[in-house]
């Protein structure tokens, strides 16, 4: 079927298989190999996008299910062509090896920051519970994360 | 972070920079081998077998190829004659349990290929496969490395035993020792099975080209020219008409870039049908596919004096190899034997490891192969023996380690072995196990060890260790100058995630002397240099940064004759500095000014010499002996490398690795049940490390005792992290429960396991 949506900001309509998951779709046909899957299952969010605000997991979502909505893949996280204060906070901290999982740790993290500038280091590990990294450890990932944090609070004032 | 390193201004070596790569992943623009396409691509799904040993009776792929959309099926018998996969051995008792590139006949494991399906799409071929019908008709099993041994089932036709290798390490007269010696201790250690399990599944996307009959495979890595002349042997072409590309690479950790079965099949179909064809593996079948490691088991005896000198250890330690002997599973077997006892000091030494075959996925290197599980078996020894004899743990370690006064200390004699004898090159053991203390703080945590807060049993636990790296034989490394001034830098090693590029970068700048922007490094792919090797065992920064070395000073006096040559003086009158030759009459040259003579220069760096990184480790634990759950509350780790060359990847290696190795220790495994079914499937029940399970792990890096074995002094360091790991958590772990009456032997500690184990001494 026919899906419109907006894709790191620009309208894009195209022709989805049903049964297609919007990991393939993104990858195959719009060619945005920064989202990755792992393992398809929903457990290691590689594959994790933000449609409407929210942090979600491409591989168990249907492309038809993005119809209409607002989605934002790695690619999509500095449109300025430099690298974004938590992108740039990844590499100074070397959150990143392998960088298999990047993406999908960069898109849960932009969904939590930006929802929650505030979050406490106990609250970005729990978030982060659901994303795998089998390079890092981890550690360099939160604190890149909380180094971050500066970035996203202008508009918000501490709750 | 905390690194101890001299200064050197103005170099990048040894300075914690920044990585080149990170730009590409953190915006999306990796290119990892399931991001490539090819125009009129077929996709491939792998049929496997669902018996762990049987006869195959019949394949039956009509209902397969009856589906629309799929073009071909093929077995064993379009292969004809079916090769094996060659080893990374040439020692002859190993090579008839190599694996075949399909099931012929006999299945061995549940998960080997038996058929591969090609289609339009992977969604096509996915479901084709599952049309594949297979009667099976079940052989005998063998399960465990004991029931190997004894060969009453044999595994592999026209042979006489399920042991395709057994190897001695000795020194000194192990026999007379133990005669004599006031004390002996005798003990059973396990670890488990698990396995490497990099993020980013295998895949490989083949092409061939009919015009040249030449073959490209994408998806190489770790050793991408060793297995270009395993595959063109495999496929009976010459060398010269394969080629293995190297993309980014979603992880590594000595278990990717072996060649197994599909990268054969799918080149071959891709040759067949003169098609470029994709297969990327499913994380389900990567769990029965991909290399598993580390399960061993051992028996090992001890003896010493009373008060702590170590006089001699013998003993066996059994892997289960699985269904055939992989590539790389050899060096597992050898580590385990001669480096038992890695850091210590033991005059007579006799350990044999022994190579069995099992019903059950085979097994291959994962980092540290051999080092971690023998850091769990023998730490654990020393602290029953320190235990025994009411030893100070510290210092009975201390007073065994092996000292600068000692070095070059020879390692054990391996036999077979294909390797000259080693020697430990340079260091102070005891030098990281005080750091370590001091860092750890010890003396106060030891206050700790054994009591009861809360109802949690704190425990606190070390291990030392040895890191071998840098094995030969050579490495190759070209560098060009390009129009433009900047330098292009060709390595034979590979990456596999670890910061190859910045680390090749940073080593040139400095050698060249120009800004490291200006170095633009490619690697891995075989159609870059004649040769090369890659990167294993903890090799690529040693052995690929001396080549660099060595290609940098040649290229300095190509620009310094070239430079000659247009100032019309001698060469002797020219001054290369700074990335600019000067005249002594103060007319100068850039390498842009120089940069349409292409001038280039190549570097070997060949070592027969391995180097040893070594450290301790410490840990802290407290278990809750009512669930069996154990909460690391700290872990520190001191290694001395020799020389850091970028201290921001390194720490980051170690960090990781430790966690990795962590997950080995709690919580991962992977089970059988009678029938040789493999009880995991998914990242559900295969539970690695998450983000709130170990945020105390610290390491700290020395730079003490460079290697005197390079030019650079750098050690292999990128399996450290995960060595010691076992053996300072089991310690702690063990420490903990002891008051219970409980002795740690086995991993993993899983919750349940070590409930069982605090209920069973309870009884
Ligand atoms: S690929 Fe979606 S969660 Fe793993
Ligand atoms: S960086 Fe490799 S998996 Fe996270």
């Amino acid at each position: 079927m026919q899906i419109a949506f907006t894709i790191n900001g620009a309208p894009t309509a195209a022709e989805a298989q049903p049964r297609v998951t919007l990991a393939d779709f993104l990858r195959e046909k719009l060619k945005l190999t920064g989202t990755h899957v792992g393992c398809s299952h929903g457990v290691c969010g590689a594959c994790t996008v933000i449609v409407d605000g929210a942090a979600i997991r491409s591989c168990l979502t249907l492309a038809v299910q993005a119809d209409g909505c607002h989605v934002t893949t790695v690619e999509g996280l500095s449109p300025s062509g430099d690298l974004s204060p938590l992108q740039a906070a990844f590499r100074k901290h070397h959150a990143l090896q392998c960088g298999f999982c990047t993406p999908g740790m960069l898109m849960t993290l932009h969904a939590l920051l930006t929802d929650e500038p505030y979050a406490d280091e106990a609250r970005i590990r729990e978030v982060l519970g659901g994303n795998l990294c089998r390079c890092t450890g981890y550690i360099p990932i939160v604190a890149a994360a909380c180094e971050a944090r500066i970035a996203y609070q202008g508009a918000k004032v501490q709750p | 972070m905390s690194v101890t390193t001299a200064k050197r201004p103005n170099a990048y070596v040894g300075s914690p920079v920044e990585r080149v790569e990170d730009l590409r992943f953190l915006t999306g623009r990796g290119e990892y081998v399931a991001d490539l396409t090819r125009e009129g691509q077929w996709h491939a799904a792998v049929v496997r077998s669902s018996l762990a040993h049987g006869r195959i009776v019949s394949l039956d792929v009509d209902q397969a190829l009856a589906l629309p959309g799929v073009r071909a099926v093929l077995t064993a018998r379009d292969i004809g004659i079916v090769p094996l996969i060659p080893l990374r051995t040439g020692l002859p008792s190993y090579q008839p349990y190599a694996q075949p590139a399909i099931a012929d006949n006999i299945v061995r494991y549940v998960g080997e290929p038996i058929a591969l399906v090609l289609a339009d799409t992977a969604e096509i071929a996915e479901d084709a496969a599952d049309k594949v019908i297979s009667e099976i008709e079940p052989l005998p099993l063998v399960l465990g490395w004991d029931q190997s041994v004894n060969g009453q089932i044999l595994l592999i036709g026209d042979t006489t035993t399920n042991v395709a290798g057994r190897h001695l390490a000795s020194r000194g007269d192990a026999a007379a020792a133990f005669a004599k010696a006031p004390y002996r201790r005798r003990e059973t250690f396990r670890v488990h099975r698990h396995m490497a399990m990099p993020m980013e599944t295998r895949g490989v996307l083949a092409e061939w080209d009919s015009a040249t009959s030449h073959l490209t495979v994408h998806g190489a890595a770790k050793a991408p020219y060793f297995n270009r002349k395993s595959l063109a042997k495999m496929l009976n072409m010459p060398e010269a008409s394969v080629d293995c590309m190297e993309c980014d690479v979603g992880g590594g950790f000595g278990a990717r870039g072996e060649v197994y079965p599909e990268d054969f099949l799918i080149a071959f179909a891709a040759r067949k049908f003169a098609r470029p064809i994709k297969w990327i593996e499913d994380r389900r079948e990567h769990f029965m596919a991909m290399n598993h490691a580390r399960e061993i088991d051992a028996d090992l005896e001890i003896a010493c004096t009373r008060d702590g000198k170590l006089l001699g250890l013998r003993g066996n330690a059994y892997i289960d190899c699985g269904a055939y002997i992989r590539p790389s599973c050899i060096t597992s077997v050898r580590n385990i034997a001669t480096f038992m006892a890695g850091a210590y000091r033991i005059p007579n030494f006799e350990v044999y490891g022994t190579a069995a075959l099992t019903n059950k996925t085979p097994a291959g290197g994962f980092r540290g192969p051999g080092r971690y599980e023998s850091c769990f078996f023998f730490e654990r020894l020393m602290d029953i023996v320190a235990d025994d004899l009411k030893l100070d743990r510290l210092e009975f370690r201390r007073r065994n380690l092996v000292t600068a006064d000692d070095m070059p200390y020879p390692l054990a004699k391996l036999e077979p072995s294909e390797s000259p004898d080693g020697f430990l090159d340079s260091g102070h053991y005891p030098a990281t196990l005080d750091a370590c203390a001091h860092e750890f703080g010890w003396a106060d945590k030891l206050k700790l060890n054994g009591t009861v807060i809360d109802n949690l049993h704190h425990g606190i636990g070390l291990c030392c260790f040895v890191e071998g790296g840098a094995a030969g034989p050579r490495e190759n490394v070209r560098l060009e100058i390009e129009s433009s001034g900047d330098v292009t830098l060709y390595s034979g090693s590979s990456a596999i995630g670890q910061g190859l590029e910045t680390v090749m970068s940073q080593i040139a700048a400095d050698a060249l002397e120009i800004p490291m922007e200006r170095i633009r490094v490619l690697h891995g792919s075989t159609n870059l240099l004649h040769e090369g090797f890659g990167s294993f065992a903890s090799r690529a920064t040693v052995v690929g940064g001396n080549a660099v070395l060595v290609a940098a000073k040649t290229l300095l006096e190509t620009v310094r004759n070239a430079a000659a040559e247009r100032f019309q003086v001698s060469p002797e009158a020219v001054l290369v500095a700074n990335g600019v030759a000067n005249a002594s009459d103060g007319r100068t040259l850039s390498f842009a000014d120089l940069g349409d003579l292409k001038l280039k220069a190549e570097g070997t760096f060949a070592n027969s010499k391995a180097t040893y990184s070594y450290g301790t480790a410490m840990a802290h634990v407290a278990v809750d002996a009512t669930t069996g759950f154990t909460k690391l509350l700290e872990y520190q780790v001191v290694d001395d490398v020799g020389r850091a060359i970028n201290p921001l990847t390194l720490h980051g290696q170690v960090i990781g690795a430790a966690v990795q190795g962590l997950g080995g220790v709690f919580s991962e495994d992977l089970p059988y049940d009678e029938n040789g079914q493999l009880l995991v499937g998914s990242f559900a029940e295969y539970v690695m490390p998450v983000a709130t399970d170990y945020p105390n792990i610290h390491a700290t890096t020395m730079e003490q005792y460079p290697s005197p074995n390079n030019p650079l002094g750098a050690k292999g360091a990128g399996e450290g992290g995960i060595i010691p790991v076992a053996g300072a958590v089991g310690n702690a772990v063990a420490a903990a429960l002891a008051p219970l009456g409980v002795t740690i032997r086995h991993l993993p500690l899983t919750p349940a396991r070590v409930w069982e184990l605090i209920q069973a001494a309870r009884a």
